[in-house]
């Protein structure tokens, strides 16, 4: 595995939070190095991009009245990229216009996604934190994205309660994490990480998964309204990510922050 | 747009495209329009490429790329110098069996068009002055190119340095840029050239494209707007070499013997050229960073007229899986989505290359087994409606899935 030997001699710094768990982020520093490799660790992430961001441009399009066809539509916008990883979700953004911060707990990654950004013309503000430190800031964002974390961390309410804080009255809060059905135990755990490899192993851990419900009951205590659920299922022939009304394995949500606090 | 810094200095663009001809201008147009940010760049002054005696060819715009060029605004500029191409009637020499193609069959309009290159050019020319986005590098000559980075790096003669995430190069058959990256092709020439000139007639063309094969190689009628035709005479190149050095009056009793006198007295006008034919294929459309497009990625026999039209295409599915790719905010210069362009275009241009190459081989020699079975085979194919429509839908370029310019729609 790329990266991994490094990683035992320079392990990541990781803070201690309600939205961090150093054992995840350990698993994942281990791979930082990999993050832009397409065909690395990470290759189902790269694949699942373009599905992920058509996803984001549909209904952020719609919520914010911009022009589908716009190469540029989100000027004007701040976004908050939680659990950024390399920057895989949080380059595309920032060609699309917006002005993105993008936050990780993992020191290498932000490294990582920092080197990539300068390199490809980007400016994009990575830093290594908590979304309860960006809270604590007092900074809000019109768009918060929060790809495939709530399933990494110890303490679930605590970090919809952060989402709340830093979503700006009026924003958005887009996620994508994992179901916890014996589905997604058999074909994200079992299947995708030791059958065919698709992730490193110990990438997930099943009884962190979340279901729909639970997601949405937590985001009505802090403010939000969900506006769509949509499952994301894997071809597994043509490796391919297609959005889906199977919610049983992957799924993003979308919900809007109501407009007063 | 998010605010760029960067260490080296350089002008920023999303796509730098190598070559101004029609392709390299049309694919310029279709990315400018959908907002992406060109470079064009050329050896050549665009102003000398709209003189006659620089390009004398027509080509043939089959219906699906009419349907292009009028999606990104072009062809608006075009439609009054454009030709319909009502029927096409192919015939062996004076052999009574032929193949009648008539757009009567299909409905729906013309099976193409006729345009002389020289006003393709004025009219992509106009569509690119009046396109925000592009900026036009030409003459200029390019000295270096780096595609190793995160964005390729073109340095100019005169010093100035372009940076975009996609290279396109659309440089012609001999493509520099094909060759600087190593990018082999197989093919073949045929030691045949084509001798192009216009000609007027007594008699109006009716809008009919006559194709005829001769032991020597194929002679095309082309209507051009007016009592004119182009002519595209296949011969060996010696011959060729021969009758291009003619004086007018000795070439035109050469071209009238060919010709034949169904439109009365018939002279040529203005310039001769004569093209060496060849085919090939390129071993893939792609490298880092870097498209192939048009001749540069396939030339074929102008048998079938289909160069130009697959050239189009490449242009047409390359615009598409860019501007998709951007419109998502990716890396438009990726290897996924340079990787979905060649996946879309080489099957296809492989296909039309071989039945073109075939179809000349076919025809080009005397042998009588190979003569009876060809005008059996092209009498057979008219009394097989199905199997004709499928030929006229090809030269219509209207099979296969299509990119969404070729459905008339903008990028």
């Amino acid at each position: 595995m790329p990266g991994s030997r490094t990683a035992r001699e320079r392990p990541g710094r990781a803070t201690r939070s309600a939205s961090v768990d150093p054992e995840e982020i350990r698993r994942f520093s281990e791979v930082a190095e990999a993050w832009w490799d397409a065909d690395g660790p990470f290759r189902a992430l790269h694949r699942l991009n373009p599905t992920r961001l058509a996803y984001l441009r549909r209904h952020l399009d719609a919520r914010f009245e911009r022009a589908p066809r716009d190469i540029h539509p989100y000027c004007g916008l701040t976004v908050l990229d939680a659990g950024c990883g390399g920057g895989l979700l949080s380059e595309p953004l920032a060609r699309l216009g917006a002005r993105v911060t993008a936050i990780d707990a993992d020191s290498r990654a932000i490294d990582v996604a920092a080197s990539h950004a300068r390199d490809a013309g980007l400016d994009i503000d990575y830093r290594r934190a908590a979304v309860e430190e960006v809270a604590a800031n007092g900074e809000t964002f019109d768009i918060v994205v929060a790809m495939e974390i709530i399933e990494h961390v110890p303490d679930l309410p605590a970090i919809v309660d952060a989402f709340g804080r830093v979503a700006a009255p009026g924003g958005v809060l887009a996620l994508a994490t994992l179901n916890r059905t014996l589905k997604s135990f058999a074909l994200a755990v079992v299947g995708a990480e030791y059958v065919m490899r698709w992730l490193p192993r110990g990438t997930h851990r099943w009884e962190k998964f979340v279901k729909p419900s639970e997601v949405a009951r937590h985001l009505r205590r802090h403010g939000f309204t969900v506006a769509d659920v949509t499952g994301v299922t894997l071809d597994p022939l043509a490796f391919e990510w297609r959005t889906s009304r199977d919610t049983s394995v992957n799924y993003m949500m979308f919900a809007n922050k109501t407009a007063t606090r | 747009m998010a605010a760029t810094k960067r260490n080296t200095t350089g002008r920023d663009f999303d796509v730098v495209i190598v070559g101004s001809g029609l392709i390299g201008s049309t694919l310029a147009v279709a990315l400018g329009g959908a907002g992406l940010r060109v470079a064009l760049m050329d050896r050549l002054d665009p102003a000398t490429m709209v003189d006659e005696p620089f390009d004398g060819r027509a080509s043939a715009v089959s219906h699906a790329s009419r349907r292009a060029l009028d999606a990104i605004g072009v062809w608006r500029h075009l439609a009054d110098d454009a030709q319909p191409i009502l029927d096409i009637r192919v015939s062996e020499g004076d052999s009574p069996l032929f193949l009648h193609y008539d757009h009567n069959e299909l409905g729906d309009g013309p099976l193409g068009f006729m345009l002389e290159n020289r006003h393709l050019r004025r009219g992509l020319g106009a569509a690119i002055s009046t396109t925000a986005n592009i900026e036009l590098f030409a003459p200029a000559e390019l000295s270096a190119l780096d595609r190793s980075g995160t964005a390729a790096v073109v340095r100019l003669a005169g010093g100035e340095v372009l940076r975009g995430r996609l290279v396109a190069a659309a440089d012609g058959r001999a493509s520099p840029l094909r060759q600087a990256a190593g990018i082999r092709v197989h093919g073949w020439s045929y030691a045949q050239s084509g001798i192009v000139c216009t000609v007027t007639h007594e008699r109006p063309h009716r809008g009919i494209a006559h194709e005829r094969f001769f032991p020597a190689g194929p002679l095309a009628i082309l209507p051009l707007t007016g009592d004119r035709s182009s002519l595209v005479w296949t011969e060996p190149s010696a011959v060729a070499g021969r009758l291009i050095e003619l004086d007018k009056p000795a070439f035109d009793d050469e071209m009238r013997d060919r010709f034949g006198d169904f439109l009365g007295y018939v002279v040529s006008v203005g310039p001769r050229w004569s093209y060496p034919l060849a085919l090939h294929n390129a071993k893939t459309y792609r490298s880092r960073r870097l498209a192939l497009v048009g001749d540069a990625a396939h030339a074929m026999h102008p048998i079938a007229g289909q160069g130009l039209n697959l050239g189009f295409r490449d242009v047409a599915a390359l615009a598409e899986v860019v501007v998709d790719a951007a419109r998502l905010g990716l890396d438009i210069g990726g290897t996924d989505i340079l990787s979905r362009y060649e996946t879309w275009r080489r099957f296809d241009s492989m296909v039309l290359l071989a039945v073109t190459d075939g179809l000349n081989r076919l025809f080009s020699n005397d042998i009588s087994a190979a003569r009876v079975a060809r005008d059996a085979g092209l009498a057979a194919v008219n009394r097989m409606p199905p199997l004709k429509r499928l030929f006229m839908r090809h030269a219509r370029g209207t099979v296969g899935k299509l990119p969404r310019m070729l459905r008339g729609m903008a990028p």
